[in-house]
């Protein structure tokens, strides 16, 4: 016991000496990727930090300098000043625990005096406007909306609260400063583009990442055709140790620029590399030319901060983002971010056709992953477990069963996570009304000796 | 069971040695943890396996009994691990482990505390995605689990990711050492809202916060509780379906029959099959075209029965007040 103890205390002292190199940086600082929660969920863009980068909501234009150098997590308010509306940083008050429940249960007010005939607000849009324009904060809209609604007293108390919220969001939107992590940019995506990122859904992400076995100083190949989620996902993982090779058919590698929504450090930049299929299978001992070639163009793209820093260029992906939702940010005030995924060195190729990767996975949409595991698997070290995720089901049975015919691996089975979220409220828990029915499929297994 | 040793690391020319944990495998349901010694063996149904057979060979090779039966040696991973250990209590499985991970962004060089430990499933999971720099604090109050939680990290090499220390988080919260140091924490208790205060000064700001609790009425005291500290509260159930996959052959020849028919009756195209002089003939033909019609088809289907409950789990983010 005494043992352990001494061993956390020290613990604690090397985790206060390395705050230097947090891997989880708690402050957004300039030129960083973030991630705007607006309105808990309802919107979710990712951003670049400048001081002249800008944020739309509703018709406004809001100026993101306030966020520069504000902890993650911390909440901002639109708020009209004298030269116009602006996010304002508030500090939430510590809520008293309520102990609403039974008042819930005794509310008789039901909706039998509810008449949808559009009467019942007697304020009028252009007085609501010239409250804003006057400065009037949010709230006191809300309150003015309710002073001057004919059914709120009416209304059962959980309707009262949720008129109060939709309100809020209208008139008091709040935008959450978060940090992008593998998890927060899969659930954006998901749930904008979900295709761009074959439907991968969180919950099966995640599966990829444990069923592949991805930890510190693991070399793990990956067959990224979802632009970079899988390999910011292992990178992310990986820490800066080891390697995450994406490997691809053909002449160019497949994109990763969603990598660049991760804050990495350059240290994890440098372990995410690429290289073709052709060439990591290639026999140990490689031509002349072909180890002129690798040699000349190793690390040619990853350039990293110096130039990026001072250019104020377009952030490509950020404002396809943005312009798509509508929201957001002129294209020039946005700043590059570097651009990571290297052609992997000739050493690292060398390491790996001797030792093997350790793990592989492959999420190639529009494939036959039959055909890219055939050719993929054996570079994979003797007892790696891999991971195959894809969108349809009858491509990976196939795989599967001619896996086993072959004997290339054991361990196989197909399994599709389902996820459910629930509200939990005093009395009236259940599950949400609406769900994601569908987040992918995953073949997971572990390579075997074919030699016994 | 981590590559953080090189030597230890994964490859085509590593070779299993004196003293290794290997996950033996005969079946996807049928697997066992064995330490290998030079004058070990290893009995099962299959006959006996001599270790010294196997020391020299690839991790992943297969290996022979006397009786000439083989099984795969394989490298513990925390999937296999979580397959394999002793239970001594409920665990978590790979869907919830794989979630909470995730959901707690749990990265190199994270702290993690955890309460209970159990068995341990979960810790060797958070000690994979910590490693190399990070650490996970593991607290339970039954002296005797925290024993065999600490051999079992022992045994599968993650000892130095994972502190097991015995106390009792409901009643006494966590160690006030550890204040303002924990990344996130992950709770598995009766009453985990006796906890949620002391794991709120665990956090750092907007560090994030798992419960795991496998009846609605848990769920719902944790999350009154957790609305006073925390915001993003959100509560999920995870669970797996799986698949069994089976090549049929199926029937394609009723269909070349109709197609004869019509081509018989529309009558516009030459009939292939002129020599066919009556009626009879025509059935016999039929029925041998059918029975070559039929190919091979690789399919899928659920299995019948899975795990329909686990748990719920509530995640939560500490509010940032400074």
């Amino acid at each position: 016991m005494e043992h352990s103890k001494d061993q956390a205390m020290s613990e604690n002292q090397n985790n206060n000496n390395n705050k230097a190199q947090d891997p989880n940086p708690r402050f957004a600082s300039e030129g960083c990727s973030v991630l705007l929660d607006v309105n808990d969920g309802d919107r979710l863009v990712f951003a670049r930090l400048s001081s002249g980068a800008i944020f739309k909501i509703g018709n406004t234009n809001y100026s993101l300098k306030p966020l520069i150098g504000a902890p993650f997590g911390s909440l901002f308010q639109v708020e009209t000043g004298e030269e116009g509306s602006f996010l304002s940083r508030i500090l939430p008050i510590k809520k008293e625990r309520s102990s609403s429940v039974n008042v819930i249960d005794d509310d008789g007010r039901d909706n039998r005096e509810l008449i949808d005939n559009n009467e019942s607000q007697n304020l009028t849009v252009e007085e609501i406007e010239a409250m804003r324009r006057e400065g009037a904060k949010g709230e006191e809209i809300i309150e003015a909306l309710i002073a001057n609604s004919s059914t709120f007293d009416k209304k059962f108390q959980l309707s009262q609260e949720k008129y109060k919220l939709k309100k809020q969001k209208k008139y008091a939107p709040k935008v959450l400063l978060r940090r992008p992590f593998a998890r927060s940019i899969c659930e954006a995506y998901f749930k904008k583009y979900p295709a761009r990122i074959g439907f991968i859904r969180v919950d099966a992400l995640s599966l990829l990442l444990t069923m592949a076995n991805v930890t510190a100083y693991s070399d793990v190949l990956v067959v990224d055709m979802v632009g970079g989620l899988v390999t910011g996902a292992v990178a992310e993982r990986l820490g800066g140790t080891g390697y995450v090779c994406s490997t691809y058919k053909g002449d160019s590698p497949y994109s990763v620029e969603m990598v660049r929504m991760f804050n990495f450090t350059d240290k994890v930049k440098e372990r995410i590399v690429h290289s073709p299929i052709n060439e990591l299978s290639s026999p140990k001992t490689a031509s002349p030319e072909v180890n002129n070639q690798q040699g000349g163009v190793c690390k040619p793209e990853i350039n990293i901060s110096e130039s990026s820093a001072s250019d104020m260029v377009e952030d490509a992906s950020v404002t396809a983002e943005a312009r798509e939702v509508d929201d957001v940010v002129p294209e020039s005030k946005i700043m590059k971010a570097p651009q990571p995924g290297a052609k992997a060195s000739k050493e690292a190729v060398e390491m790996w056709k001797e030792n093997g990767f350790s793990s592989l996975i492959m999420a190639a949409q529009d494939q036959d992953p039959w055909i890219l595991a055939k050719e993929v698997l054996p570079l994979l070290s003797y007892s790696a477990p891999f991971a195959i995720y894809h969108q349809y089901l009858q491509p990976l049975a196939t795989c599967m069963h001619n896996l086993q015919q072959g004997k290339m691996a054991i361990n196989l089975q197909i399994t599709e996570p389902w996820l459910r979220e629930y509200q939990v409220l005093p009395s009236r828990s259940h599950p949400h009304m609406q769900m994601s029915s569908f987040g992918g499929y995953v073949l997971s297994g572990i390579r075997i000796s074919t030699t016994s | 069971m981590l590559p953080t040793d090189s030597k230890k690391a994964l490859s085509f020319k590593r070779c299993i040695e004196d003293g290794d944990l290997v996950i033996v495998y005969e079946r996807h349901d049928v697997m066992k943890p064995v330490k290998v010694t030079k004058d070990g063996v290893l009995q099962n149904r299959f006959g006996f396996y001599k270790h010294s057979d196997w020391i020299g060979k690839p991790l992943g090779a297969k290996v022979f009994s006397n009786k000439g039966k083989f099984v795969y040696l394989l490298a513990p991973t925390p999937e296999l691990w979580t397959l394999v250990l002793s239970h001594r209590t409920q665990i978590l499985y790979i869907a919830d482990i794989s979630f909470v991970v995730m959901y707690l962004e749990v990265v190199p060089g994270c702290v993690v505390l955890e309460s209970g430990t159990g068995s341990g499933s979960l810790s060797t999971s958070l000690a994979r995605a910590v490693a190399p720099t990070g650490h996970v604090y593991s607290f339970d109050f039954h002296e005797q689990r925290a024993v065999c939680a600490r051999e079992d990290f022992e045994k599968t090499g993650v000892c130095s990711l994972v502190t097991v220390e015995v106390r009792d988080i409901q009643g006494q919260g966590f160690p006030e050492k550890l204040e303002g140091l924990a990344d996130s924490v992950f709770l598995d208790l009766p009453q985990p809202w006796l906890a949620v205060p002391s794991a709120a000064k665990m956090l750092k700001e907007d560090g994030v916060l798992c419960s795991f609790s496998p009846c609605i009425e848990q769920v719902q005291r944790t999350c009154e509780v957790l609305r006073s500290d925390f915001i993003e509260i959100r509560t999920f159930e995870v669970l797996l379906r799986t698949y069994e996959v089976k090549e049929m052959k199926v029937e394609t020849g009723a269909v070349i029959g109709e197609n004869h028919d019509e081509k018989e009756n529309g009558g516009q195209r030459p009939s292939k099959r002129k020599h066919v002089s009556n009626e009879d003939d025509y059935a016999v033909s039929h029925d041998n075209n059918s029975s070559t019609a039929a190919t091979s088809v690789v399919m899928a289907r659920p299995c019948s029965e899975a795990r329909g409950h686990t748990g719920y789990l509530t995640f939560a983010r500490l509010q940032c007040l400074s």
